[in-house]
């Protein structure tokens, strides 16, 4: 059975193409064979993320009109060779691709991967239905701020307008600030949108300094956002994992803080 | 905050936490009451099947809207009413 899964948020750049990279390698590293579609046309990244940039010959805008198949846009991962990664066009826009076309591609590829994953660009115009259509159920990520909570709501008015499922994942959760009663938190989120969560993955720098490299955070386990991502993945594949308290430095780092400045 | 709130991450006040909480609930009721003109049309039509079991009512002068406030959403109804059934009061 294969699944089909769009990463989508309304807001921009609150960690869709990170999730979706992360996901990826850690449903891979699962042995599942896996395939991610870059629906930002005109501003892809998911390339960069993966470390592929240099691989792409063709693109989702030359298959999704049909000027090559998907198997030759496709760009195997370096080291997961059962992922891979179906970039879009840097150069194209979103009116590209119609939403038809889309779903027809992924009606195909779904006989030969066990997850589609999409990652859907910021907003509320074609190019998110683009992304939509063929997915089975959605991701919906959000980050801990009214504004994009806020954007998360309208994105999920419109996806339960077409019967998706969702699920959410609060990205860039800073426990200190938690624990201070400064931001949101998960439970928080969770009472106002009213949706099962499947991640909550802290606010970690190791997220820049491992995507510089093309790495997803997820392949280093010994990040507090890589093990939350490897947490995400273990649920979509059906495990009761429950969720961790972050760890939050103790009192004599506070005490420092007082201190110190 | 006060030094000691800062060494035992506490306060008394609402916190920012809690403020971005209620504001959020607020925004998204009015962003949520953003009905499209069909549902609209569903509510008044299931409105008026109901009504009808006991008043005879002016379908056509009939008017539902969502009304916002500061901090509230209300669905208000005008329909005015031409006769009252004299079965009324045996329904169920
Ligand atoms: N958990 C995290 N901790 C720290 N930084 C993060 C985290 N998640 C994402 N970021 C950073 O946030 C930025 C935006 O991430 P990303 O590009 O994945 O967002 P996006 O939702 O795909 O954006 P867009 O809407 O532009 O497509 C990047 O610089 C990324 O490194
Ligand atoms: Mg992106």
């Amino acid at each position: 059975m294969s699944e089909v899964i769009v990463i989508t948020s309304g807001k921009g750049g609150v960690g869709k193409s990170t999730t979706t990279a992360s996901l990826g390698v850690g449903l891979a590293m699962r042995g599942k064979k896996v395939a991610l579609i870059d629906t930002d046309t005109g501003l892809r990244n998911l390339d960069i993320l993966l470390g592929l940039e240099r691989r792409i010959v063709y693109t989702l805008v030359d298959v999704a009109q049909k000027r090559v198949n998907y198997g030759q846009a496709l760009v195997r991962h370096k080291k997961y060779s059962n992922l891979f990664l179906l970039p879009t066009s840097q150069v194209a826009d979103k009116t590209a691709i119609e939403p038809e076309q889309m779903k027809q591609l992924v009606d195909t590829m779904r006989h030969e991967f066990d997850f589609i994953l999409i990652d859907c660009p910021a907003g509320i115009e074609q190019g998110f239905q683009t992304a939509v259509i063929g997915a089975d159920w959605a991701v919906v990520v959000t980050i801990p701020e009214v504004s994009a909570v806020r954007d998360a709501d309208k994105i999920i008015g419109r996806l339960q307008a077409v019967n998706k499922d969702i699920k959410l994942i609060v990205n860039r959760i800073d426990p200190q600030m938690v624990k201070a009663g400064t931001m949101l938190d998960m439970t928080s989120i969770d009472d106002i949108l009213s949706l099962p969560c499947i991640g909550q993955i802290p606010d970690d720098r190791e997220v820049i300094n491992a995507s510089n490299q093309g790495i997803p955070i997820i392949e280093w386990n010994n990040t507090a956002a890589g093990r939350a991502y490897d947490d995400v993945v273990g649920r979509i594949c059906g495990e009761d994992i429950p969720f961790k308290p972050f760890e939050t430095e103790g009192f004599f780092a506070r005490l420092k803080h007082v201190f110190g400045h | 905050m006060s030094i000691w709130d800062k060494l035992f991450g506490g306060s008394n006040n609402r916190s920012s936490k809690q403020i971005a909480h209620d504001r959020l609930k607020v925004v998204l009721i009015h962003d949520r009451a953003n009905v499209s003109p069909e549902v609209m049309n569903h509510i008044k039509n299931d409105i008026i099947e109901v009504i009808s079991h006991y008043m005879d009512i002016d379908k056509n002068a009939m008017e539902i809207a969502l009304e916002n406030d500061a901090d509230s959403v209300a669905l208000v109804a005008n329909i005015p009413v031409n006769n009252m059934r004299h079965d009324a009061g045996r329904r169920r």
